[in-house]
């Protein structure tokens, strides 16, 4: 097995690591020089603040949030708006030959028409280099509702640059923790992925863990302990309706949705150790897919919905397994490291991201199933639960910055991203939701 | 004889690296922890262990040695039974040898009062994944229910529950607050 080592660290923890690296001495100096290369291939893109005609609802502007959904995928790099010649709205006003001089390689212009309760986009994208417009469309929201025609916006110019579906208007799952005086509150929330608009699903005094989001983002599957011990619980998101689907003896955990929506791979220890199985959610009937004295658990479905990663210590640490199918004899995908658990799988078949050991820290890394080689891609130290956007362009996992837990998103080859800013407590299990068409 | 027993907790202090994280990381024990996890050995003997040998008209002459052998064996096993929680090492379900001892108490205790009911609560450290960490601590307490089975408590008594690393004993990330974590506990109903 190939192993090769790359460090991209995220924006965010650059300047702790930049004293540490100090301390170190010049051999791990080199890593820093990496990230600005990183950081220097993002695409310079300028997004004009769009003109505006009738009153807008107050807070932040429509172009304001299309720059940050650009500029926190680390794909673009915005060009901040004082910085521009001109703030052209339509194509009758964009000079290439000024956005050239700025280094710029695409141009969105826009403006916004308020037509009673509703807001309408018209948009164009602009390629400087080849002078030629790559996009336009209209579109319209409710007033009250800006930040989703934004994330919108984000989505159609992020795939008329890259190809790529954009994943702004996608949501995140994710579990809060407060500790006071020996109590807990751990609280389900729902987000964009920027971390705006958090609503809480699900409050309990009992760990909740491993939210999942049903191919159809209208359902969460969860771990709640609220009766005391692990049960897996489906619960709908508009009529916030709740079922319980898993209780048995012991273990009923890492719940992860078949591609129809129909079933659910999830772990269970009711014939005496941590087994993968099947539950069809109509007739609530489990097929055991796995069969090993060992801890076998932490099982998703490939991208084509045929094969399951899951983690096995059947080797005597953790490592991640592949079943072709259901019932499959597993093959071994990771080798290069004593500890590699919790595999997702992105939605290209191309790479599978996990939990990592390198020493003594717990990192997130990938393995390129085409070649076998593994890629490092963050160097923070307690870093768990990875999750892959539904493109596959970026992840989210969680980790710690001075002893809470905060989550981090990364562009999927390591590249500089953002940190969802912990509102109290720790923050922890994301889960990236799907495109929902 | 009860010089030893303390003799075996300050191993099994030990091997909690309890006080190994002291000295390599120069930082304080969390007070709570320590005494929700270990009892001071003396604690309840004053009252449940030597309570036989205030009885007024009982003479200790009129004791028999074996009479008064067994009264130290009943006190050195209560006091084994006032410990309560089992280290583990990373990525282990292994019982420490140290540990068997305070195990066999426990199971000797179990089989002799069978209407007492435990629940045995699988725990890991916060590093590595979180399910897998919950699946390890099930594995942790089941260690411990075979264990006590083998040495005379009956499966009836007993209850596992993991919490993998949802509820640590010790908060921070060092080596110290790790060992204290990676644990199971005995919660006698």
């Amino acid at each position: 097995m190939k192993q090769k080592i790359s460090f991209r660290l995220p924006i965010t923890i650059i300047a702790a690591f930049f004293v540490m690296l100090t301390a170190a001495g010049s051999a791990q100096a080199e890593l820093l020089i990496r990230i600005t290369e990183g950081a220097d291939s993002a695409i310079p893109v300028s997004v004009v603040p769009f003109a505006e005609n009738g009153s807008m609802p107050v807070g932040d502007k429509l172009s304001s949030i299309v720059q940050a959904d650009l500029a926190m995928s680390g794909e673009f790099r915005p060009l901040p708006p004082e910085k521009m010649l001109s703030l052209p709205s339509k194509r009758s006003d964009v000079y290439f030959r000024d956005w050239r001089l700025l280094g710029q390689r695409y141009v969105l212009v826009g403006e916004l028409t308020r037509t009673g309760d509703r807001v309408e986009a018209r948009y164009e994208l602009f390629d400087v280099n080849r002078e030629e417009r790559i996009l336009g469309e209209t579109a319209g929201a409710p007033a009250s509702n800006i930040r989703s025609l934004a994330h919108h916006v984000s989505d159609k110019v992020y795939e008329a640059i890259t190809g790529a579906p954009g994943a702004f208007s996608t949501k995140l799952a994710y579990v809060t923790l407060e500790r006071e005086n020996g109590k807990s509150r751990y609280r389900l929330q729902v987000s964009d992925i920027d971390g705006k608009r958090a609503g809480i699903r699900l409050e309990s005094k009992e760990p909740i863990l491993s939210p999942a989001w049903s191919p159809d983002g209208r359902k969460l599957a969860y771990v709640s302990f609220e009766t005391g011990k692990p049960a897996i619980f489906v619960h709908e998101l508009s009529s916030g309706q709740r079922t319980k689907v898993a209780d048995f003896p012991g273990l009923n955990s890492a719940p992860a949705w078949s591609q129809d929506g129909q079933s659910l791979l999830m772990t269970l220890s009711k014939d005496g150790n941590a087994e993968i199985y099947q539950m069809n959610l109509q007739s609530r009937k489990v097929t055991k897919l796995s069969n090993h004295w060992a801890i076998d658990t932490e099982a998703a479905w490939d991208s084509a919905g045929k094969g399951i990663f899951f983690t096995s210590d059947r080797s005597g640490g953790p490592q991640i397994y592949y079943m072709a199918k259901p019932g499959a004899e597993p093959r071994r995908i990771t080798f290069g490291s004593r500890y590699n658990a919790r595999p997702r799988p992105d939605n290209t078949g191309k790479y599978v991201y996990y939990v990592h050991q390198r020493d003594r820290a717990f990192t997130i890394a990938r393995t390129n199933l085409e070649t076998d080689e593994e890629t490092v891609l963050t160097r923070t130290e307690s870093d768990e639960s990875p999750s892959v956007s539904p493109n596959g362009r970026m992840l989210i996992y969680a980790t710690k910055q001075s002893g809470e837990s905060v989550l981090t998103v990364i562009s999927a080859d390591g590249g500089a991203a953002y940190s969802l800013p912990a509102s109290e407590g720790d923050v922890r299990d994301p889960a990236w939701g799907p495109i929902v068409r | 004889m009860k010089l030893s027993v303390q003799a075996k907790v300050v191993a099994l202090l030990f091997s909690a690296g309890l006080f190994a994280g002291c000295s390599t990381t120069g930082e304080n024990m969390d007070d709570g922890a320590y005494g929700s996890d270990v009892q001071p050995i003396d604690q309840d003997g004053g009252s449940t262990v030597y309570g036989g040998g205030d009885q007024g008209g009982i003479s200790s002459s009129s004791m028999t040695e074996d009479e008064r052998m067994e009264i130290e064996k009943q006190a050195e096993q209560a006091a084994l039974r006032d410990i309560t929680t089992f280290y583990f090492d990373f990525d282990t379900s292994e019982i420490k040898p140290e540990a068997r001892d305070v195990l066999m108490a426990h199971a000797r205790y179990l089989s002799s009062n069978p209407g007492q009911k435990v629940r045995l609560e699988g725990h890991g450290d916060e590093r590595g994944s979180k399910e897998y960490n919950l699946a390890l601590g099930e594995r942790r307490a089941n260690a411990v229910q075979r264990f006590l089975i083998v040495n005379g408590a009956s499966r009836g008594q007993m209850e596992t529950v993991s919490y993998g690393e949802e509820k640590p004993a010790v908060m921070g990330s060092t080596e110290s607050a790790w060992a204290q974590n990676r644990r199971v506990e005995l919660v006698f109903e």
